[in-house]
Parts: C-alpha cells; sequence; structure tokens
C-alpha cells in the first residue's frame, strides 16, 4: 500500500486536496517544511484560476473512487474468506473492523462529494470577475436615471461592487453610532450595523425579486442584489456626510437629491424591465419607499442628536448645538461646527 | 490510471522521464527525531519562526519565506492583546460602549476570512490560511499604536493628546496597509490589485478607529 501511494502520489494526493479542505491544508503543509516529499503542497493545488478546475476535479474523483472501489473490492474478499471461519472470536473482530472501514470510505466518499459540490467556492467566482474601472464607471452610473424606459435596461450580475458597499456602509453606520452615543443594550454595535446591512441588502432583493416574480418582470436574484448594492452608493456618500455636518436641513437636502437620484435610476431600470402599468407601479412605488425610508431610518435611529437641534431657517444666529460626543473631542466637533456654519453664512 | 487511459499522446515523441518521486528516504527517521527532542527545542523553533515572521511585518520586503511557512501564533497573539487592551469598562457600567473582547475578536477573524474570500475569487493564488497568516502578522503595528496610545491617555486625555493619537494611529495604520499589500497584491493579476487592495484598507481602518476612539473607563 505504501507503494501505491508513493508511486501515485501526484493524483493522488491530488485528489486529497479538495476533499478534507482546511484539515487537509494543515496536514499537507507540515511536510513541505521538511523539504522534498512525495506529497503535493497543497497551497499550489488552490491555483483555480484555470477553467480546466472542474475537469480536474471530476478526474480526481473518478481515480479517488476507483482506488475506494479497489480497497473495497480487496476489503471484500478479505470479508468473504472470513465469513468461512465464523467459529473464531478474533476473526469476528476482524470482521466488524473491516465494515467499519467499508463505512467510513463511504461516508467519507459521500461527505467528500457533498463538500466539493457545495462548499466550491468557484459558484460565486464568475461574479467577481471585475476591473477596477468597471467599478468606478458602475458606481457613477448609480446616480444617474436612464431616460430609455421602453427597453430593457441592461444590469451587470456582479457582486463585488455591492459587497464592497454594504461593507462601507457598516463601517460608516458604526462611526455615527459611536460618536452619538448610541447605547445598544442586546448585543453590539458592530452586530447590529452588520445585521442592519446585510439584513436590508439580502432582505430587500429578496423582497423585491418575489415582487418582480409575481409582476412578471424580467429580472434575475443576482441582479436585483446588484442593483440594490449600487443603489446603496447614495446612501454611503449621504451618511458619511451627514454624520460628520449635523444640519437637519442639509440632510433633508441629501436625502432628496442624492438618495431621489440613487432611487430614480434604480426604479427606471426596473421598470423598462416591466410591462404593463399597474405591475409598474406596485414595482417602483415599493422600491422607493423602501430605499428612502432606509436612509431616513439609519440617519434617525443610530444618530441621536442630544439636544439643541438647529435649524438652518431661523438664521445663522443661532449658536451651534451641544451634541454629548463620547469619544471624539470637542476640538474637532467646533472646527466642524464653525465651517459648517460659514458655508451657511455665505449661503 | 485506468481513468488517464484516453489522454492522447503522439506516437513519434518519446516519453521519457522518472516515473519515481523521490521521497527522503530520512523521512520516518526524522519523524521520531521531533518527537523525542527537549519540549524546549520544539517551542524555540516555533518561537524563531514567529519572530522571524515579526521581523519581516516590520521591514515589509517581499519574500516567500513568510508565505510558505505559514502559522497562525502570531495572529492569535496579537489578536487576543489587541482585544483586552480594547476592552471598555465592566459590563454592567451605564456607559456599556466600549468594544468587549468578542467583538473585537470576530471583528477581526471575520474581516479577515472575508478578505482572503474576495481575494481568492477575484482570482488569487495564494491559499486561504497563507492569506490569514499575513493578515493577523500586518495587524502588529496597530497593537504597538494600541500600547501608545494607552500610554498616552495616561498623562491625560485633551487636544493635544488626541493629535497625538491621530498621528500615531495614522501612521500604523498606513505601514499595516502597506505591509499587507506588498505580500498578497502579488498574487493578484496586475490590473486587479485595486480591487483586492480596497478591503485591507477597509478593515484596517475600522480597526484603527476602533482604537482611536478608545476611551478608558
Amino acid at each position: 500500500l505504501r507503494g501505491q501511494r508513493a508511486g501515485g502520489a501526484g493524483p493522488g494526493a491530488a485528489a486529497a486536496g479538495p476533499g478534507p479542505g482546511p484539515a487537509g491544508a494543515d496536514t499537507v503543509s507540515a511536510p513541505a517544511q521538511g523539504g522534498g516529499s512525495a506529497v503535493i503542497d497543497m497551497e499550489n493545488m488552490d491555483d483555480t484560476s484555470g477553467s480546466s478546475f472542474e475537469d480536474m476535479g471530476e478526474m480526481h474523483q473518478r481515480m479517488k473512487e476507483e482506488e475506494e472501489e479497489e480497497a473495497e473490492g480487496e476489503a471484500g474478499a478479505g470479508e468473504e474468506e472470513d465469513g468461512e471461519f465464523l467459529g473464531m472470536k478474533g476473526l469476528r473482530g476482524q470482521l466488524g473492523r473491516q465494515v467499519a472501514d467499508q463505512m467510513w470510505q463511504v461516508g467519507k466518499r459521500q461527505a467528500s462529494r457533498a463538500f466539493s459540490l457545495y462548499a466550491n467556492i468557484d459558484i460565486l467566482r464568475p461574479y467577481f470577475d471585475v476591473e477596477p474601472v468597471q467599478v468606478r464607471a458602475r458606481l457613477l452610473e448609480s446616480m444617474i436615471p436612464v431616460k430609455m424606459i421602453n427597453f430593457p435596461q441592461k444590469i451587470a450580475g456582479e457582486l463585488y461592487g455591492p459587497l464592497m458597499l454594504v461593507f462601507t456602509l457598516v463601517a460608516i453606520l458604526l462611526h455615527g453610532m459611536k460618536t452619538s452615543d448610541t447605547i445598544i443594550r442586546e448585543g453590539t454595535l458592530m452586530g447590529t450595523a452588520i445585521g442592519t446591512c446585510f439584513g436590508y441588502w439580502l432582505g430587500v432583493s429578496s423582497f423585491m425579486y418575489f415582487l418582480a416574480y409575481l409582476c412578471n418582470a424580467q429580472i434575475t436574484m443576482v441582479q436585483m442584489l446588484s442593483l440594490l448594492g449600487y443603489g446603496l452608493f447614495g446612501h454611503c456618500i449621504t451618511l458619511f456626510v451627514t454624520y460628520n455636518i449635523h444640519f437637519h436641513s442639509l440632510f433633508y437636502i441629501f436625502w432628496l437629491v442624492v438618495g431621489g437620484l440613487s432611487t430614480l435610476r434604480m426604479v427606471a431600470v426596473l421598470v423598462s424591465r416591466t410591462v404593463g402599468h399597474t405591475q409598474r407601479l406596485i414595482l417602483c412605488g415599493t422600491l422607493a419607499a423602501l430605499h428612502m425610508l432606509f436612509l431616513l431610518y439609519l440617519h434617525f435611529a443610530y444618530h441621536k442628536v442630544v439636544e439643541g437641534i438647529l435649524d438652518t431657517l431661523e438664521g445663522p444666529n443661532m449658536p451651534p448645538f451641544q451634541r454629548v460626543a463620547r469619544d471624539i473631542p470637542v476640538v474637532s466637533n467646533a472646527i466642524l461646527n464653525t465651517t459648517a456654519k460659514a458655508i451657511a453664512l455665505t449661503l | 490510471f485506468p481513468g488517464l487511459a484516453d489522454v492522447s499522446i503522439s506516437q513519434d515523441i518519446p516519453v521519457e522521464g522518472e516515473i519515481t518521486v523521490p521521497v527522503g528516504s530520512h523521512s520516518p527517521d526524522e519523524d521520531f527525531s521531533t518527537l523525542d527532542e527537549p519540549v524546549k527545542d520544539t517551542i524555540m523553533r516555533d518561537l524563531k519562526a514567529v519572530g522571524k515572521k515579526f521581523v519581516h511585518v516590520m521591514y515589509p520586503k517581499k519574500s516567500s519565506a513568510l508565505l510558505r511557512d505559514w502559522d497562525l501564533w502570531g495572529p492569535l497573539v496579537l489578536c487576543v492583546s489587541l482585544a483586552l487592551m480594547l476592552q471598555g469598562g465592566s459590563a454592567d457600567s451605564k456607559d456599556d460602549g466600549g468594544p468587549q473582547f468578542a467583538e473585537v475578536f470576530v471583528i477581526i477573524w471575520f474581516g479577515a476570512v472575508v478578505i482572503t474570500l474576495n481575494s481568492k475569487l477575484l482570482g488569487g493564488t495564494i491559499s486561504f490560511f497563507q492569506s490569514l497568516c499575513v493578515l493577523g502578522y500586518c495587524v502588529m503595528p496597530l497593537t504597538v499604536a494600541m500600547l501608545v496610545c494607552r500610554l498616552v491617555l495616561l498623562a491625560g486625555a485633551g487636544t493635544v493628546s488626541f493629535i497625538i493619537r491621530l498621528i500615531v494611529v495614522g501612521a500604523m495604520f498606513g505601514w499595516s496597509t502597506l505591509a499587507s499589500t506588498a505580500f498578497l497584491a502579488d498574487s493578484q493579476p496586475p490590473n486587479r490589485k485595486a480591487l483586492v487592495v480596497y478591503p485591507i484598507f477597509l478593515f484596517y481602518f475600522v480597526i484603527s478607529w476602533m482604537i482611536l476612539t478608545f476611551t478608558p473607563q
């Protein structure tokens, strides 16, 4: 068996690669430290940038199955021989051991097949196939509403941009919660921020996909995720600005202009892919309401202004309002407030 | 291997070479010898490896040694010490806003896993644990910044101390990002480096911001 293993070192060890996953990486990298060994370093096997990964995986799976069948054949032959010696206690133990061994092999084979099918990260690979210029172009496009709504607009099914935007929104939300002294009783700040942002992205996407299915709109789940994700770019900008400069009317202006632009874009794209007036109305009404209300919610729920709400319409003579900022000292706050007041004075 | 029977080789090209893969004949003896060595030798070897990696982070230059012999001891020590230092106040105080140990721990490891998955999905050639190892070791400048911040906060919490802390944390954040980029960005196709660098930037930014906004209770 040892010779067989050494001879079949290449495909055999590589077949063991996709199977055990991280545990395999642990055991395989140790011999790599010791110098030349027969086992191929699993780190090299992770080079899945080529498209032949599926072929290699199939080949290895097939060869592994043949190895298992050989082992089973041997075990089966051994069983038949031992079956004739039923009277001897020692051999019954051996029979039990071989049965257990066989069960283990079958179980391992099934588990590794399920693992390589479902935990295969390559399922998501095509959605991350983007260039930086494309991401930048799509970010800018997400703020520009399209005019042509009678022709179905193209939506790129890409997940890198939306995912990064959700994480950026989490970071901005965390900053806003901290500087406004939000106290979360049950849970943590980070957990709440991540839960809110991811919950919105995934939940509203699923809900809109369901509505789109009911209203016969031509959109897939990945496209919906991508559309809503890029729509969060407006939210990121608005919150980034208004969590640092605290004028309520500034927030309302940003809410209408920036939030409105990104909502208009999403709505226009969705409308261009739907037929029928009632369906279009349902879809764009729901999406617009949810998107704008989410921005409103993020500003007010996680950014409590403690006292003295300043309304710039009352005039520039009001003193800057007092905020209890726990961590950022008074200096930076005062600088920002005086800058904003100066801007308001010049307007 | 019957599975390879359908791989066609042209008839007039002679296939030659060695089929046997040379196995180090002394490898069984080596296994026994590392089992028999005194515990001090084992620990010292691991400590030296960890120390060498810390030095690599201090002076980041491209070296494949850090990537090849990955280990997660250094990241664990750094993560635990950072989380301990970032703990704010007791659990039942009224002002329960400081990040708890578990929160910092989860942020660091969850963030590192997400960045690794992202870089693999973008076509990176680096493996999962190598990437975790690099990201974990590059938290070291930020741990040093946390130590400095705590010392500065002992002296007082005014404007001057804030500016000092801002400069120190900003410098360490830049160092962390540059160090990890030096290792990770090389494993990407050249036109996609920016796509990998941005999540690393965001990750270290969140950690540095947690350090900067820390005030002891």
